[in-house]
């Protein structure tokens, strides 16, 4: 069986959501795989949700554009009334339960509820809840390595903001450890 | 951004945009200017320019219209000069004049046709609206742009270089035909370094000073008894010739009753409703023309002969479907499913028409 999966992270304008799409795809790729990222695109940006797609296959990828989605990340209420009705039977969501009403999870999927929001504040910056949902959703798919994911914050953090990479990693592991 | 080290031992890949694929591409090709008005979908492909070409030794105008554009991409043509311009569908359609006066003149050049909805100013979305008019001619008269049409990121990249060949190769415009998905979407991709361009490669026709030999004359105007016939039967000639560089991806096609044929993001996209209808036992194979024009025709035709069906799918109305059609007269008809530009189109609304088309023995 090929190795497949594909996700829709999704959030408010602001909550880095195509940071960590971005994060993800690059450790597809570092970890030898094909990866495709998409980013939405429209007039969707302009209020409601920010979002984007990543595709990780170890075969070459048809649509980069997923309709009903294996997984989910996401990271505000506008985005779990858009997008947890598309995900797939079965499929598994990352909730940002700092944001995110988690009583509202659909039995038919698998859910992991992380509060990334107070997690992240504990941690010292708020911003990097983003990076706490993506550490609980590695650890939720298996789908990279974390060890990959950290090594490639250098591809998605600029040389300006590189004293950040350790706290950031530091978030990845608090969102892994927490859906353990 | 900062490109990635690679942590396994493949080659060097770099995560970057269709668009900046282009860009990409078209140095490693030997692009040395560069023309072009901004509009979306395609600004990263001016952008990259802006900074890189000028790196490169070579020359980057934001023209003052997209007319202005094409007529620069003329000039730099018959110098002999590398060139390019990019835009999107109705930038393309402001360049129609120049375009055909490129053909008539036999010129070449590379234009980057970065598809979004229409007609008029449409929307900024992914289209495949514009295959007529980069197929068909697009501006006036009997020519023919050959027609590069990517799928993914490395295709925008290896595309390119393949663009300024031919361009050279046949002194004729060739147009790469992508839309918003491929311009917009990120891949990784292996950059390669083609040969050196040959410093003759324009010698024997370029305008370059005709100091101790006699002026040349680059014109698409034929007024003389018999010139502009004369002109056509040569580039019908020509492009009955670029037949040669017809090429396509075909996917699980040889135990197939149905060909899905598609093109560009659409193609990619029909793969996926494909290999699910695969693992549902349904024979269903893939055509995915790379170059619109030549069209993959002989190909097609073996598949009819072998007894295939057929479907087109396109994110337009129907117009490729009349290419597949005439390829295939005579054996089979193509059934059609186009998607309407305006909607971002996704494998799960290919579904039930493949089924249907299956269905229609």
């Amino acid at each position: 069986m090929a190795l497949y999966q594909d996700v829709i992270m999704a959030g408010f304008g602001g909550q880095g959501v195509m940071l960590i799409g971005n994060l993800l795809a690059y450790a597809g790729m570092n970890a030898g795989l094909n990866v495709t990222y998409i980013p939405v695109y429209g007039p969707e940006m302009r209020g409601g949700t920010a979002n984007c797609t990543v595709v990780v296959s170890d075969e070459d990828i048809g649509s980069p554009i997923i309709q009903r989605p294996k997984s989910l990340i996401v990271m505000n209420q506008p985005s779990l009334d858009k997008f947890q009705p598309r995900l797939e039977d079965g499929g598994v969501q990352v909730l940002n339960s700092s944001l995110v009403d988690a009583s509202q999870a659909e039995a038919r999927v698998r859910t992991v509820a992380v509060p990334a929001n107070d997690i992240a504040d504990k941690l010292g910056n708020t911003k990097m809840a983003n990076m706490v949902a993506l550490g609980a959703y590695v650890r939720a798919t298996g789908v990279v390595d974390l060890e990959v994911v950290k090594k490639s914050l250098t591809s998605v953090i600029s040389a300006h903001y590189s004293h950040l990479i350790p706290k950031n990693a530091e978030a990845l592991q608090a969102g892994f450890d927490h859906a353990g | 951004m900062p490109h990635n080290t690679t942590d396994t031992g493949t080659p060097e890949r770099i995560f970057i945009k269709g668009n900046e694929a282009i860009a990409h591409g078209a140095l490693a090709a030997g692009c040395r200017c560069y023309f072009g008005y901004p509009i979306t979908p395609q600004n990263d492909i001016p952008e990259m320019m802006s900074y890189a070409l000028p790196d490169a030794g070579g020359e980057f105008v934001q023209a003052e219209s997209e007319v202005a554009s094409a007529n620069m991409l003329l000039g730099a043509a018959a110098a002999g000069i590398r060139a390019l311009t990019s835009s999107s569908s109705p930038g393309i359609s402001l360049m129609q004049e120049a375009i055909s006066y490129m053909a008539g003149s036999e010129l070449p050049g590379v234009i980057v046709n970065m598809n979004r909805g229409g007609p008029g100013l449409g929307d900024i979305g992914p289209s495949q609206g514009d295959y007529f008019q980069s197929v068909k001619g697009g501006g006036h008269g009997d020519y023919k742009l050959l027609v590069l049409a990517p799928a993914t990121c490395q295709e925008c990249y290896d595309m390119m270089v393949q663009a300024f060949d031919l361009a050279f190769k046949y002194r004729n415009p060739v147009m790469v035909l992508g839309d918003a998905i491929v311009g917009q979407m990120k891949e990784p991709v292996t950059p390669w370094k083609p040969a050196a361009v040959p410093a003759t490669e324009a010698a024997d026709w370029r305008l370059e000073g005709a100091k101790g030999r006699k002026p040349r004359l680059l014109k698409s105007l034929f007024l003389e008894d018999g010139a502009l016939a004369g002109q056509n039967r040569h580039l019908q000639a020509k492009y009955a010739a670029m037949q040669a560089e017809a090429k396509a991806e075909s996917f699980l096609t040889e135990d197939a009753e149905l060909i899905v044929v598609a093109y560009g993001s659409i193609g990619r996209i029909a793969k996926s409703a494909i290999r699910k209808l695969r693992a549902q036992g349904h024979k269903v194979g893939l055509v995915r023309p790379q170059t619109l024009f030549p069209f993959p025709g002989p190909l097609l035709r073996g598949l009819a002969e072998q007894g295939k069906r057929f479907l087109t799918i396109e994110h337009n109305c129907g117009q490729m479907v009349e290419d597949v059609r005439l390829s295939i007269r005579g054996i089979v008809d193509s059934a059609f499913y186009g998607h309407m530009p305006g909607e971002m189109p996704g494998s799960d609304d290919f579904l039930a028409p493949i089924l249907d088309a299956m269905g229609g023995k």
